[in-house]
């Protein structure tokens, strides 16, 4: 059954009587519920770099009390120092919060929710009310995870990969609830991620308005798709191993200890199956954002579309097959890990593509240089440097030596702050506008990209240098080895630089906060971009389409020879195209 | 209209859809994460069992065959009477419907009432949890679908309540495809856990 | 220099650090290339008055160069990596006259089991330091690792050698050390609490220094280690 043009099916969009509770706070609504989503993400953004602030802290000066160190209990704290268990507290928590609770939820719960439906033409989710629950169990995981920090014992401690047996014997820890805690957390986490991935899926598949190809779709709305199915097979994964974690510290079980015949690397294999995919999951979206955003700032289509969404494809369908390059040196059999060596350095092709196309891009276009688009450069720059340092812990005798230092550090936080957040950020400022109807203060934009780009590149390219010299991670303090000692200016050096970014992020923080109080009312396409989100209001009722739209062009019809305008929306009629070209 | 929160058009095929109706795609997407899940637990099975040296006992010496081969027939039957429930819905049987409903109802609560029995039974005589690597993979596997098979019981009962009320009358019965689809799902699941921990 | 790598003080560690160097030179290079294409874009096709940007989807022909390339430079890669890997890491490999020593790595020490003068492991003459591997220049070992409790990972910097040693695993690292001298050992897998300060020291001897240490442990008796330290790399310290 097809539907002719607009005519033949009834929107949604209309008159909302419902109460201030079930419109705002138990709303079934996808833009209420990314909203609800990016507040909620921000604050644990916020949480996740306090906690960076105080491992900086401790790297930077080790032993010396913290400033507001006093504050601290004692156990924490002596004489507001951080003590050794409180900092690898610090550095599994800010790893922990960082990616389950900020970066997933921004990349994922905020754009998917938002952009998927109104991109593709539809009134809202395929599972109104099982999107409300996706955010609702959000709130539980994050209330036990944020409790984890505060109970007897400890938070958990042996880091945001779990390995076991460290975590699953408190006396090896003296943690007990605190792991507990995070273990059941994580579980609710999943059970929100799959309700939510369910969603995108099925809508995209099902949802699309009429003329809305698969090949006519904006590569963020595939980006979250691809990532939606990569949740889908890798979550539940996570879940089971963690369950199984749970049990061994709880019900006397010993999956993964060795003294009941159980096996700690079983541990590391269930958790990298998920946790590669997972990278690819806080990555893949923040490459379908760069390629709307680019785009649109660049006025040109982006080059190569068709292989852009087969790049995403082979990233997610090779990411299932490299999870051994996080074992290495784990003792694994050596050949099995020369196998996994060879995916690894396959995967690194279709990211270098993409690369190549947002370059081509670029190309003979008219670049604007706006916030957001900043930002999207900035993704792109950023992550070739994160994308290149991965090719050395490919190769198996170079991460002999770089594996466990702040090599792996340098080379995460390029993927995930200079790739992700960098994203987000040029999400954040490009689609506010359309989110809250009034657009962040471009000035205080470039001002909060300008520092946070400086500053990030003092944090956290230095910590290269620190792994080639041979710091390790998780190390309370690198002093106690004489070969460090001569780098720990570095380490002063990248603890300063960490300051200083968080303190940028005030900017950012600001300008919400002024925009949202008094901003004036924003233009209904102030980028002048051909989604179909920015058809309709500022921002957009409840239902989001008076009347079904029909959709007639590609995603980036940007400076079409003969067209009047620069863009063409993508639900433009093509007589009305052809009438401009005369 | 006031339909609003439930207003995404389900019975609607826009453009380029697969085909499927978009509650049974949704239920496909989460069966697809449920087989995930469990595989990750068949497989830490497969490892611990076959691919260390750890002590195994044989499943026979500790586990009752014969009564759990008997409740697995149950939960077949049960799969059985959903195919019936769903076939009396497209010919608008209500009548057959309520009755295969409640069959299948009463084949999974008592699937899930022997499990319970079984594992009192297993308590009792000194098998738990802590009882060696058999132990915890048992009751983690078994336990896991045991409370698979619940909540599809319980979402059962709320079918046949539904069903009772004629919501599934006049062709829209798709929501009866689409608990079958996870019944079935169960029910497969646990014939592969019956192989491999039971029988193996 | 303190701000790269430690000197090399191992038979394996030139060959790790040339592949470390090709890599760096290629990705240092790519790094360039692309970032320097990026800036020159980014000016030279800057919004301008009276300039629109040209309507193109793509090329085929590019896409083609841009894949393959890149394809054949990372799979020569892996073929270069996998000869090293093997022979660091596959037991089958290691030579058969090594000396074996002992490690057993618990929560924060390193206890190191030495042959003691018959040259075998696992017999009443073996004896234990802890927190101090001594070897021999130029000699061939084979640590056989433990773990007592948690995973640890054992690192020498100087060596280039890191080696994850898992609970419930017999894990064997062969190590030839090239340079005298003393090198630290850093457990480079988070093991708890006191995992920071989980630090030892490999004190590569002549042979002579060697024997003279083991006298001074009372490991043996000076004519026992003037014999021994005249045998040329069999075994026996």
């Amino acid at each position: 059954m097809t539907a002719t043009a607009g005519a033949a099916l009834p929107g949604h969009a209309h008159a909302d009587d419902r109460s201030f509770v079930r419109k705002y706070v138990f709303s079934t609504d996808h833009k209420i519920i990314g909203i609800q989503f990016l507040f909620l993400s921000l604050f644990f953004l916020l949480v996740g770099g306090l906690l960076a602030m105080g491992i900086r802290w401790q790297l930077g000066f080790p032993g010396q009390p913290m400033p507001l160190g006093g504050w601290l209990p004692q156990g924490v704290a002596p004489g507001g120092v951080v003590a050794p268990k409180t900092y690898i507290g610090l550095v599994t928590m800010h790893g922990t919060f960082m990616i389950f609770f900020a970066v997933m939820p921004l990349l994922v719960g905020v754009f998917a929710n938002y952009l998927i439906p109104l991109k593709i033409g539809a009134p809202d989710m395929a599972f109104p009310r099982l999107n409300m629950w996706s955010f609702w169990l959000m709130i539980p995981s994050g209330l036990l995870m944020t409790a984890s920090l505060f109970v007897l014992g400890g938070s958990a401690v042996a880091g945001w990969t779990v390995y076991a047996p460290l975590s699953n014997v408190p006396d090896y820890t003296g943690v007990h609830l605190g792991q507990q805690l995070w273990c059941v957390s994580i579980v609710i986490f999943g059970a929100s991620s799959l309700l939510g991935s369910v969603n995108y899926i099925t809508t995209v598949i099902n949802l699309r308005a009429p003329g809305m190809t698969w090949f006519r779709l904006p590569l963020s709305v595939w980006a979250l798709f691809i990532t939606a199915v990569l949740a889908v097979l890798a979550v539940p994964v996570l879940a089971g191993a963690v369950i199984m974690l749970l049990f061994d510290q709880t019900i006397g079980t010993h999956f993964y200890l060795p003294a009941g015949g159980g096996q700690p690397l079983m541990w590391q294999h269930l958790f990298w199956f998920f946790g590669h995919p997972e990278v690819y999951i806080l990555i893949l979206p923040a490459m379908g954002i760069a390629s709307d955003v680019i785009a649109n700032g660049a006025r040109k289509p982006i080059f190569g579309y068709a292989s852009m969404v087969w790049a995403m494809v082979a990233i997610a369908f090779l990411g299932f097959v490299v999870w051994g390059h996080h074992m290495f040196q784990s003792g694994m059999n050596p050949t099995l890990a020369s196998a996994f060596m060879v995916s690894t350095i396959v995967i690194a092709v279709p990211s270098a593509i993409k690369v190549f196309n947002w370059l081509g891009t670029l190309w003979r276009g008219s670049i604007h240089f706006t916030t957001p688009m900043l930002n999207a450069l900035a993704f792109v720059s950023m992550f070739i440097i994160g994308g290149l340092s991965g090719i050395f812990m490919a190769s198996t005798p170079v991460d002999m030596y770089i594996h466990g230092t702040y090599f792996i550090v340098a080379h995460i936080h390029y993927v995930l702050f200079g790739g992700s957040l960098f994203a987000i950020y040029a999400g954040i400022y490009f689609w506010f506008p359309k989110m809250f109807g009034k657009q962040l203060d471009e000035r205080l934009g470039k001002v909060h990209f300008a520092l946070t780009f400086v500053f990030y590149n003092l944090t956290f390219f230095p910590m290269h240098i620190l792994g080639v010299g041979g710091e390790m991670r998780r190390i309370y303090d690198p002093t106690v080895y004489e070969y460090l000692r001569p780098m720990q200016p570095i380490n002063v050096f990248i603890t300063v630089s960490a300051f200083l970014l968080f303190t940028s992020q005030l900017v950012m923080a600001w300008n919400i906060v002024r925009t949202l109080a008094r901003g004036k009312q924003a233009d209904l396409n102030p980028w002048r971009d051909c989604g179909l989100e920015w058809t309709v209001a500022s921002p957009p009722p409840h239902g989001n389409f008076a009347t079904t739209p029909t959709v007639y062009h590609g995603p980036y019809e940007y400076s079409v020879p003969g067209a009047a305008e620069d863009f063409i929306p993508v639900n433009q009629p093509p007589a009305q195209v052809a009438e401009t070209r005369r | 209209m006031t339909a609003h929160a439930a207003a995404a058009p389900r019975e609607v095929a826009p453009q380029g859809s697969v085909g499927v109706h978009t509650q049974k795609l949704g239920m496909w997407v989460f069966l697809v994460s449920e087989v995930m899940f469990f595989t990750a637990l068949i497989g830490s099975y497969i490892i611990l069992r076959w691919g260390t040296n750890a002590e195994w006992p044989e499943p026979r010496t500790v586990l009752a065959i014969p009564v759990t081969a008997l409740n697995t027939f149950i939960l077949i039957c049960s799969s059985v009477s959903m195919v019936k429930a769903y076939a009396a819905a497209t010919r608008d049987d209500q009548a057959g419907l309520r009755k295969w409903l409640l069959l299948t109802v009463l084949g999974g609560a008592t699937f899930v009432t022997v499990q319970a029995f079984e594992y009192h039974h297993l308590i009792e005589k000194g098998f738990l949890p802590s009882s060696g690597l058999f132990g915890a993979a048992f009751y983690t596997m078994t336990g896991f679908h045991g409370f698979h098979v619940t909540c599809g019981v319980l979402s059962m009962i709320w079918v046949t309540i539904r069903a009772f009320r004629g919501k599934y009358a006049g062709g829209k019965f798709q929501g009866i495809e689409t608990i079958g689809l996870y019944w079935h799902f169960v029910d497969l699941v646990w014939i592969i856990l019956f192989t491999i921990v039971y029988l193996i | 220099m303190h701000w790269w790598f430690p000197g090399n003080a191992s038979s394996v560690g030139g060959k790790v650090d040339s592949l470390f160097y090709v890599i760096l030179y290629i990705t240092g290079a790519v790094f360039v290339l692309v970032e320097a294409t990026l800036l020159v874009f980014l000016v030279r096709y800057r919004k301008r008055s009276g300039r629109t940007a040209t309507y193109v989807e793509g090329s085929t022909r590019a896409e083609i160069i841009w894949t393959s390339i890149p394809a054949v430079i990372l799979v020569s890669l892996a073929f270069v990596s996998q000869p090293l890997w093997s022979k660091i890491k596959d037991s089958d490999t290691y030579p058969r006259d090594a000396t074996h020593l002992g490690l057993e790595a618990k929560q924060f020490e390193w206890h190191v089991t030495y042959p003691g003068p018959d040259g075998k492991l696992g017999t009443d003459d073996d004896f234990m330091k802890r927190d101090s591997i001594h070897l021999v220049v130029d000699r061939d070992y084979v640590l056989e690792m433990t773990s007592r409790d948690v995973v640890h990972s054992f690192f020498v910097p100087a060596f280039r050698l890191k080696q994850d040693i898992v609970p419930g695993m017999d894990i064997k690292l062969w190590v030839k050390p090239t340079l005298t001298g003393t090198f630290e050992l850093a457990c480079s897998e988070l093991c708890g609490l006191g995992h920071y300060r989980m630090r030892g020291v490999v004190i590569v001897h002549t042979p002579a220094d060697y024997a003279a240490w083991l006298v001074s442990q009372g490991e043996a008796t000076p004519a026992d280690s003037a014999a021994a330290a005249s045998n040329s790399g069999m075994g026996t310290p």
